[in-house]
């Protein structure tokens, strides 16, 4: 199959850390460790040879216990993380959902937030004008909109988060544990919505560690194992496996 | 040509971004006081009040209406110091948003630059009223103050760039780098005249500090009412290009190490 399928290419990626024993941060100690000849720096690799290879539509979770490098696969799609070996190929939009409310200022009112965090995601000010009021729909916020998002409880964040990315439209949806601050009615709301999109052709990447919720939405499972890929492919089987590790 | 071209395609795709994070700046900085924006302008007002105060009964210098050249040096001066602060932690204090949604880093270095230049147009409302007050000549030179103002963005910006990046590795370049700014601001002639310095440290001013240049291009445009000679415009332009260059290289270089050390 040719490359020019896939939306999301990841071929051997390899992410490594500098875990320095003691984090130099400063001058005075950078100086002093490179006369002691101390300045040593200890490798570590949050990912090894990682593939993943996703075509447009496709839904895809990556599962694991904390530390397996989910995160970090995310960040390296998403672009803030650069590999240290092997390619990352993404073709199309993104909003990226790394933990909701990320780029909310608290002094800031909702109102103010809303057009801050849709400027991060790269929208324009036009697009935003016009999908404020849907947006302040779905997130049923109408009454808190000038309080400062501060005094929000993270659940209220998290749904005024949620709305923002998801309006967008993008092509690629990532989502990382979002799900989980919501109230039930509003994760039914949630889940609604990542199935419409990806009726619409929404390319969805998700991390959970709810079974239950990857199999109701997801078609592939990536499961990562202390940085390495221990399975991928169609959901069912992997769940199971998983769940029996 | 092609990258610069698609460079500045990047940064016009960012542009509401921009906009949004300066008027963030702008608005959290005086939200609930009293006076609000007017902040901006009485400030600078008041700090000039009081320099004003102590240089004509302490200390006495020969210098025709001392007000006026005092807030045009205070003001530049504290632009200066103010962005390039600002910027210090500008990629550090973001470290949260940075390490989830990709954005291109230099724009939180560039925001924190363009709003204190937003805070500068508010002083230069103070600056009107101290002109106007003590009877300041307008003439059309006043007229080419933008020139300056783009001089010093440039130099700020450049600056900023590389203090910005360089902050991110070692965290204690803050606290030098206040004591380089005190350092800066004494040998700027803000309130005293360049001629009150020996022959000497002025030759080193002049050919080190760029901000003398600056300030005093703002001066003779408004005091004097007349054209700078060539000489300052180009060794201004130059520096603060040079500085740009270096802010945007030394920043691009290192930036895609930035999420290991944040």
């Amino acid at each position: 199959m040719d490359n020019e399928s896939y939306i999301i290419d990841v071929s051997d990626a390899t992410v490594r850390f500098n875990m320095a024993s003691e984090k130099v941060d400063n001058l005075k100690e950078y100086v002093i460790k490179l006369i002691k000849r101390e300045l040593m720096f200890q490798e570590f690799l949050a990912l090894k040879d990682v593939d993943l290879k996703i075509k447009k539509g496709e839904a895809w979770a990556l599962i694991g216990t904390n530390g397996a490098g989910k995160s970090t696969l995310l960040k390296l799609i998403c672009g803030i993380l650069k590999p240290y070996k092997g390619t990352v190929k993404v073709h199309g939009t993104m909003s990226p959902l790394i933990e909701l409310g990320a780029g909310f200022d608290g002094e800031l009112t909702a109102r103010e937030n809303i057009f801050l965090n849709g400027a991060l995601l790269g929208n324009s000010e036009q697009y935003m004008k016009e999908h404020f009021a849907e947006i302040v729909d779905f997130a049923e916020l109408w009454d808190f909109l000038d309080m400062p998002i501060k005094n929000y409880s993270s659940g209220m964040s998290a749904r005024l988060g949620f709305a923002v990315a998801t309006m967008t439209k993008p092509d690629i949806l990532i989502c990382d544990e979002v799900l989980a601050v919501g109230d039930y009615k509003f994760q039914k709301k949630c889940e609604a919505r990542m199935k419409d999109m990806l009726s619409q052709g929404t390319t969805l990447l998700y991390v959970s560690h709810s079974m239950e919720t990857v199999r109701k939405l997801c078609d592939h499972v990536l499961w990562l194992n202390k940085g390495e890929v221990k399975m991928s492919g169609e959901a069912g089987p992997i769940c199971d496996a998983y769940m029996n590790f | 040509m092609e990258m610069l071209r698609k460079r500045f395609r990047g940064l016009y795709d960012f542009r509401f971004l921009i906009r949004q994070l300066v008027s963030k700046d702008i608005k959290l900085k005086y939200r609930r006081s009293f006076l609000g924006y007017l902040w901006s302008v009485l400030n600078p007002l008041l700090v000039m009040l009081v320099l004003v105060i102590v240089f004509s009964s302490m200390f006495r210098f020969d210098i025709e209406n001392y007000p006026a050249y005092l807030i045009i040096g205070q003001t530049l001066f504290s632009y200066m110091t103010e962005s390039t602060n600002q910027s210090l932690t500008s990629i550090t204090g973001n470290a949260s948003l940075l390490k989830k949604v990709y954005v291109p880093k230099y724009i939180f270095t560039l925001s924190k630059v363009t709003s204190s230049l937003v805070n500068v147009l508010f002083s230069l409302g103070a600056m009107l009223i101290v002109f106007i007050v003590t009877k300041v000549h307008f003439s059309f030179y006043m007229l080419l103050i933008p020139i300056v103002l783009i001089e010093l963005y440039m130099f700020c910006l450049g600056l900023s760039l590389f203090l910005a990046q360089l902050s991110v590795f070692f965290r204690d370049i803050q606290y030098i780098y206040a004591v380089i700014t005190t350092a800066w601001m004494y040998l700027t002639p803000l309130f005293y005249p360049m001629e009150s310095l020996p022959e000497k440290v002025q030759q080193g001013v002049r050919i080190c500090n760029p901000m003398y240049h600056y300030i005093d291009q703002f001066r003779t445009l408004v005091l004097e009412a007349c054209m700078p000679p060539a000489s300052t415009w180009g060794y201004g332009f130059g520096v603060a290009f040079v500085i740009l260059v270096i802010g945007t290289w030394t920043f691009r270089r290192s930036q895609d190490r930035f999420i290991l050390y944040i």
